[in-house]
C-alpha cells in the first residue's frame, strides 16, 4: 500500500515530529514513514531576502519521493517565500503529490514573543493539516475555524482548529475512497 | 464561484509563474502562466480571464504595459494588477494611466493579494449581476450571448448578424426550447432596429379572436367589451420588429391577413375602415415542419413562401451535445447567482450524465433541470445524485403503453401532466419538455380544460 512520507529539510526538532505524526495518523488512513532528514538545498536560499524559495524545497521533495509515496510531506525550520509573496507558512501542489511546511514563524519567539510549546504544537498541527488537504485536493475554506481556512498571518492560524470543518472532512472521506488507499 | 473566475499570471521567470499560480490554484481559482506577453495576449483570445497579473518588466517582445494594453483590448473588462520588483513613481503613473486596475510590488504581504483579488472579483461579481439584471429587465440578447461552440450554431449566429439590419422576414424553425426567440432577439438587437420596439407575440396561446385584435388592434365597439380604439401588436412594432412565435398554428383566416400585411405592409384594425400603414420586420418561428403543413393543405403556400425568405434552422440540443458543458456551466452561474445559492460547479460524473441524456426539452428543458438541482443541492457542487432522475426518466422500465392512437396517448399524457401539476401550465410544459405556448394549443386541440 501506498504510504504518505513525512521528511525533514534541515533541523526539526524531535518533539515536533511526534505532534505532526499522531495529527498525521488521526486524519489520513495511510501507512505513515519517515525519511531520512535532507539538507537545505542551496540553490533555495535567496540571500538579497535571507529566505528560502519554496519551489526549491518542492522540487527537491519530488525528486527524493520514494516510489510508493502517495505524498510527501517536508517540514523545516526555515523561512519560506516565493517571489510574489513575503512569506509562507507552508505550500502544496493541489492534488499532487508534494507539500512543504515551515515552522519558522509558528514560533512565538519570532513575533518577539516568549516561547510557547503547547501553542508551537498546535500551529504546527493546523499548518501540517493544511497542507496535506491540499495535496488531497481541498482548496480554502469559508469556515474560519476550518483548517483549511487561508491564513495569511499567524493570528488567523491561531483562529483556527485543529480539525477539518464537516464539508472538507467528508471531502477528505471521499477522496479516500476514491483512491482506495493509493494513488 | 471560484472557478468560474480564471487567472492569469505573466512573468518570464519560470519560478515566478509557477509559485504564484499555484498559491492562488490552493485558494481554488482556476489560474493559467505565460512566460511572455504574445502568449499571454494568446491565452487571453481563448479565455475571458477575471485578472491578470503581469511583471512590468520581460526582456525581449512584449513588456509589461504592452501585454496590458493588448489583453485590454481584446477583453475590455479583464482586471490587469502590473507586478514590478522595483517601484518607481513614473511607471506606477504609466500604468494606471494605461488602465491597469492596480500596481503592486513584490515581494507582498500575502494578506494583500489575497485581499486584493477578493476586492477585484467582489466587483466583478457585482458587475455581473447587474448586468444579468439589466438583460433581465430589457431582454436584449445579442448573438455573443448565445453560448456554443457548435460550428453549425456559430454558422447560424454569424448569419444573424449578416441579416440583422435587413427588412426581409425571417422564419425560424426548431424544436421547442431551441431558443428560437433568443435567435430572433439577436436577430433585432444587432441591426438598426436595435433601439425600436420588439414586439413578440404567441400565436398558440391565443384563440383566432384574440390573436386577430392582438395583431391588428380593434375600434371601438368592433365587439362586445371593446370601449375604446386599441393599437394592436403590429402597430406596436412599428419602425422595429414584430416576432410571431408558433407560426404553425395560426388559423387559415389570419393566415390570408398575415399574408395582406407581409405584401402591402398595411392592415385595417378589427371593426375598422381606415387602412394603417406600418414598418415592421417579420420574424417567424414554428415548431412544425412547416412545408409538410403545406403540403397537407393546412399552411398556405403563398404565405410560407413570403415568410421563408430567410430560413433558419436550429438544431436540438442532443444534435450539438458539446455545447451542454458550457450551458450547463453557464445556468449554474446564472441561477445560482439569481438564488443566492453559493454553487462551486458540476461534477465531472454529473456532467457526464447531462451529456448522455437526450433532452427532449432542449435548452429550456437543461436550463430548469439545472435550477432544480441548485434548489435541491445541499454541498455546494452539483453532483450525480442531483440529476440521478434523468436516467430514471430516459430510459422508462416496464413501461406498458396501451394500444390506442398516438393522439389519444398525447392527450392523456397531457391529463396526467396536469393533474400532476395541480393544473400548472408552465410546470407541466416543463414536465413534458415542450412550450408552454405548444401546450396551449394542445390543450385547445384536444379541449381539455385546466
Amino acid at each position: 500500500m501506498s504510504a504518505l512520507y513525512l521528511v525533514a529539510i534541515g533541523k526539526v526538532p524531535e518533539k515536533a515530529w511526534e505532534w505532526i505524526e499522531s495529527a498525521a495518523a488521526e486524519w489520513f488512513p495511510l501507512p505513515i514513514r519517515r525519511l531520512p532528514p535532507l539538507s537545505v538545498p542551496g540553490d533555495a536560499y535567496d540571500p538579497k531576502r535571507g529566505q528560502y524559495q519554496s519551489v526549491e524545497m518542492m522540487k527537491m521533495l519530488a525528486q527524493r519521493a520514494p516510489g510508493d509515496a502517495t505524498r510527501v510531506l517536508g517540514v523545516t525550520d526555515v523561512d519560506l517565500a516565493i517571489p510574489m509573496l513575503s512569506f509562507l507558512f507552508g505550500q502544496a501542489q493541489l492534488d499532487g503529490p508534494i507539500a512543504v511546511v515551515s515552522l519558522f514563524r509558528l514560533h512565538q519567539e519570532f513575533y518577539g514573543l516568549p516561547p510557547d510549546e503547547g501553542l508551537l504544537r498546535e500551529r504546527t498541527v493546523k499548518e501540517i493539516l493544511h497542507e496535506l488537504g491540499h495535496t488531497f485536493g481541498l482548496t480554502h475554506c469559508s469556515e474560519s475555524k476550518c483548517a483549511m481556512s487561508l491564513a495569511t498571518h499567524i493570528e488567523l492560524v491561531d483562529a483556527k482548529a485543529e480539525q477539518y470543518c464537516s464539508r472538507c472532512g467528508h471531502q477528505l472521506v471521499q477522496r479516500f475512497a476514491a483512491l482506495n488507499g493509493g494513488v | 464561484m471560484k472557478k468560474n473566475w480564471p487567472i492569469l499570471v505573466v512573468d518570464d521567470e519560470d519560478v515566478m509563474c509557477e509559485s504564484m499560480a499555484a498559491w492562488l490554484r490552493e485558494d481554488g481559482y482556476r489560474v493559467d502562466t505565460a512566460p511572455n506577453g504574445q502568449r499571454a495576449v494568446e491565452l487571453a483570445r481563448a479565455t475571458d480571464y477575471a485578472i491578470c497579473f503581469v511583471d512590468l518588466k520581460m526582456p525581449g517582445g512584449m513588456d509589461g504595459i504592452e501585454t496590458m494594453m493588448e489583453i485590454r483590448r481584446i477583453r475590455t473588462e479583464a482586471s490587469v494588477i502590473i507586478i514590478t520588483a522595483y517601484a518607481t513613481v513614473d511607471t506606477a503613473i504609466q500604468a494606471m494611466k494605461e488602465g491597469a486596475q492596480e500596481y503592486i510590488v513584490k515581494p507582498c504581504n500575502p494578506q494583500e493579494i489575497s485581499m486584493l483579488v477578493a476586492r477585484i472579483l467582489k466587483l466583478k461579481k457585482l458587475q455581473s449581476e447587474n448586468a444579468i439584471l439589466r438583460k433581465k429587465l430589457t431582454r436584449q440578447y445579442k448573438h455573443h450571448d448565445i453560448i456554443t461552440k457548435n460550428p453549425r450554431m456559430e454558422e447560424i449566429l454569424a448569419l444573424t448578424q449578416e441579416i440583422a439590419s435587413l427588412r426581409s422576414t425571417v422564419l425560424i424553425c426548431g424544436e421547442s426550447g431551441t431558443g428560437k426567440e433568443l435567435v430572433a432577439r439577436a436577430v433585432h438587437f444587432s441591426g438598426n432596429r436595435a433601439d425600436k420596439p420588439f414586439i413578440v407575440v404567441s400565436c398558440a396561446a391565443l384563440t383566432e379572436t384574440l390573436l386577430e385584435s392582438e395583431l391588428f388592434g380593434y375600434e371601438k365597439g368592433a365587439f362586445t367589451g371593446a370601449n375604446g380604439q386599441a393599437k394592436g401588436k403590429f402597430e406596436l412594432a412599428n419602425c422595429g420588429t414584430i416576432f410571431l412565435d408558433e407560426i404553425g398554428d395560426i388559423s387559415p383566416k389570419l393566415q390570408a391577413d398575415l399574408l395582406r400585411v407581409l405584401q402591402e405592409r398595411r392592415f385595417y384594425r378589427v371593426g375598422g375602415s381606415q387602412e394603417v400603414e406600418v414598418d415592421v420586420r417579420v420574424i417567424a418561428a414554428t415548431n412544425k415542419n412547416l412545408l409538410e403543413e403545406v403540403q397537407q393543405g393546412r399552411f398556405r403556400e403563398d404565405l410560407y413562401y413570403r415568410l421563408n425568405v430567410i430560413e433558419i434552422r436550429l438544431p436540438a440540443l442532443r444534435e450539438r451535445r458539446e455545447d451542454i458543458p458550457l450551458l450547463a456551466e453557464h445556468f449554474v452561474q446564472r441561477i445560482s447567482s439569481e438564488l443566492g445559492k453559493e454553487i462551486g460547479g458540476i461534477s465531472a460524473a454529473a456532467l457526464k450524465l447531462l451529456i448522455a441524456y437526450d433532452w427532449p426539452g432542449n435548452v429550456r428543458e437543461l436550463e430548469n433541470v439545472i435550477e432544480r438541482a441548485i434548489v435541491t443541492c445541499r454541498n455546494g457542487t452539483l453532483d450525480e445524485p442531483e440529476f440521478s432522475w434523468l436516467q430514471r426518466s430516459a430510459a422508462p422500465q416496464n413501461w406498458e403503453v396501451p394500444d390506442v392512437p398516438l393522439d389519444e396517448l398525447e392527450r392523456r399524457a397531457i391529463i396526467t401532466a396536469l393533474e400532476r401539476k395541480h393544473g400548472n401550465v408552465k410546470e407541466a410544459s416543463v414536465a413534458l419538455g415542450i412550450d408552454r405556448s405548444t401546450l396551449y394549443d394542445k390543450l385547445k386541440r384536444y379541449e381539455i380544460s385546466h
